[in-house]
């Protein structure tokens, strides 16, 4: 038997955060027996990027090379997936929480007809039945969620495991799907993609700027300070609202949500909005000239200062050492 | 074209969240209940496209009776009937079961809903509903117009967006900026008290992946201020204390 992950692309190279995935599997094959784990990867992409996969826990990489796969049609993807789950004959398919994880895995959860949990935040625990603990209330919660059902679907969230390098090489297998008209209805007719930069919802820091930045003009100090710190940058709402910052940037509960190591929140209050979107990080840093700024009271350290002194200094400081 | 419009009865935004009865319930005690903040942006853009398409609009919520004065606001913002399942909403798949079958029953052009609820978070209710239904689902949906049985949308994906173009009837989780807020006015809160409400037993009891418990992430400790002029202080700090530069 063998757990299935399905893998997401972005231009031909496999996303760290369906690498994790691949880690979460095989630590959890080691808990269930499941044997191996066995990453689904679609569309074009080399099979030496695809090899690499082994390094995360995977022994094998069924690579369906349809070109039409490239992109996300959802539909299409979650037919291909259900091939990949019922030939493997697996009983758990483990996936990174996305935007396309979320569309695919909900359309599999009845194609499957499996019990799917998503926002999973650790390995399930075994020790009474099959428990899986994940993130309720936008990160304000946990819930523990017993699954009864033979077949399960797991949407990690970020950070739910180290991501593991020790492995070897996989073996890449062509796997041969057959989809349909229907599959395709739908049409990706184009693309917007941010390019070069580092993606802020897998980011393992995030630098953030809200309104006390006072305009987009002031943005080229926090860009310093991310790339220093190679970070993706985000902001709050407002800030996004106003169109200082594209919207896919805003992060909170309505936006996104992010769970790097480090988050650094420059000129932002903490609204509890704001904070449902960064609660998961590990650390967090606020720079903010207020002293009774709420963002303070979540925080792990804080510099009360203008960000316009305080940021180049905290630049320069990284980059001295 | 006949809309659909899934509505959610949450805790507003700001509650502090709170659990009783040993874990295994939230403390509604001082929680002011709205109509998930995703949801309200389906529903502005479901009346934008019933009042430019005519046609009508329903909303539809899986709850109990405490749910109904969420049903009349989105009533009073501009949905022409409404539908409560009665029941306490179980987990995702509880929910689309029942969302299906109104679904299927009132054989609905397009069904609008958000792109997660912000209790459960699952952003999974779309998608099961979809293949219940076999018709394509999308989401987070930030742009959607309609022009006879074509949808062009607007797809957030990681770092940018993706523009779709589909057939209806079809399923779209949305999220800002596909419409603005609408708030009701005194006209669609007078008129919301009349409009039909009527309340259907669940057609299936059927669970996946019901919570059994909940538990509050630890207390936070208190913050290390560093002064503003040691920002070195900081760095070190990240590194042999946070370890996380
Ligand atoms: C339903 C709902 C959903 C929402 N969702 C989100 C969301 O997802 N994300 C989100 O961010 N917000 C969200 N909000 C908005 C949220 O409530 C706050 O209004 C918002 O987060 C405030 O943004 P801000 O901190 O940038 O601005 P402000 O509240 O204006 O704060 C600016 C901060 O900058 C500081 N400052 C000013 N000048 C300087 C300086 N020179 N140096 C250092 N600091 C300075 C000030 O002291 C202040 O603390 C939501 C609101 C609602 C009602
Ligand atoms: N109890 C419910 N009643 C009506 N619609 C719901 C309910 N729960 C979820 N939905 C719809 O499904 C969407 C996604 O929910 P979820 O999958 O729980 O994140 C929500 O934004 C609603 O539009």
């Amino acid at each position: 038997m063998a757990i299935l992950v399905y893998l997401e692309q972005a231009a031909g190279k496999v996303k760290s955060t369906s690498l994790e995935a691949v880690s979460f599997a095989k630590a959890l094959t080691q808990k269930t027996g499941e044997g191996e784990v066995v990453a689904l990867a679609l569309g074009t992409m080399d099979p030496s990027e695809l090899a690499k996969v082994g390094k995360a826990g995977a022994s094998k990489v069924f690579h369906a090379s349809d070109p039409r796969l490239t992109e996300g049609v959802i539909q299409a993807h979650a037919s291909a997936v259900a091939q990949a789950f019922k030939s493997l004959g697996a009983k758990t398919l483990v996936l990174a929480k996305s935007s396309l994880g979320d569309a695919v895995s909900a359309r599999l959860a009845i194609k499957l007809d499996a019990a799917l949990v998503s926002n999973v935040l650790e390995l399930p625990d075994l020790s009474s039945g099959y428990v899986v603990k994940r993130s309720i209330y936008t990160g304000k919660a946990f819930a523990f969620t017993p699954i009864a059902k033979e077949n399960k679907i797991l949407a990690i969230k970020k950070n739910a495991i180290e991501l593991s390098k020790e492995g070897a090489d996989a073996l890449v297998e062509s796997f041969g799907v057959s989809l349909t008209d229907a599959d395709f209805a739908s049409k990706i007719t184009s693309t917007e993609r941010a390019s070069g930069q580092i993606l802020l919802p897998e980011a393992d820091v995030v630098v953030s700027g809200g309104r006390g930045m006072k305009g987009p003009e002031n943005w080229g100090m926090l860009e310093e300070l991310a790339s220093t710190l190679g970070a993706a940058t985000g902001c709050s709402k407002p800030v996004s609202d106003i169109g200082w910052r594209p919207h896919h940037e805003h992060v909170g509960q309505t936006g996104v949500k992010v769970a790097p190591s480090l988050y650094v929140a420059v000129g932002i209050s903490g609204a509890i909005q704001h904070l449902a979107g960064v609660n998961s990080s590990k650390c967090i840093v606020v720079i903010n000239k207020d002293p009774e700024a709420p963002f303070f009271k979540a925080a792990d350290y804080g510099i009360v200062g203008d960000a316009f002194e305080v940021i180049p200094k905290l630049t320069a400081a990284l980059k001295a050492q | 074209m006949k809309i659909l419009v899934c509505i959610t009865h949450v805790p507003d935004t700001t509650s502090k969240i709170q659990f009783t009865s040993n874990n295994t319930k939230l403390d509604t005690a001082g929680v002011q209940f709205i109509i998930g903040p995703y949801d309200d942006y389906a529903l502005a853009r479901a009346v934008e496209l019933r009042d430019q398409t005519g046609g009508t609009l329903t909303a539809v919520n899986v709850g109990e009776a405490e749910t109904e004065p969420t049903l009349r606001k989105a009533l009073a913002i501009g949905a022409d009937d409404a539908i409560r399942v009665n029941s306490f909403p179980k987990d995702s798949y509880f929910v689309a079961k029942q969302l299906a079958h109104i679904a299927k029953e009132g054989s609905y052009d397009l069904i609008l809903m958000g792109r997660e609820s912000i209790d459960f978070n699952g952003g999974m209710v779309h998608g099961m509903v979809g293949e219940l239904l076999g018709i394509p689902s999308f989401s987070p949906v930030m742009k959607l117009d309609v022009e006879g049985k074509r949808v062009t949308m607007a797809r957030e994906i990681e770092g940018g967006k993706e523009y779709v173009e589909a057939q209806l009837p079809l399923i779209a989780g949305c999220q800002e900026p596909i419409a603005e807020w609408k708030i009701p006015n005194m006209r669609g809160i007078m008129s919301a008290r009349t409009k039909p409400l009527t309340v259907v037993q669940p057609v299936s009891l059927e669970t996946q992946a019901e919570a059994a418990s909940f538990q509050l992430p630890a207390a936070k400790g208190s913050v290390k201020l560093i002064d503003k002029d040691q920002v070195g202080e900081l760095v070190r700090l990240l590194k042999v204390e946070a370890k996380v530069l």
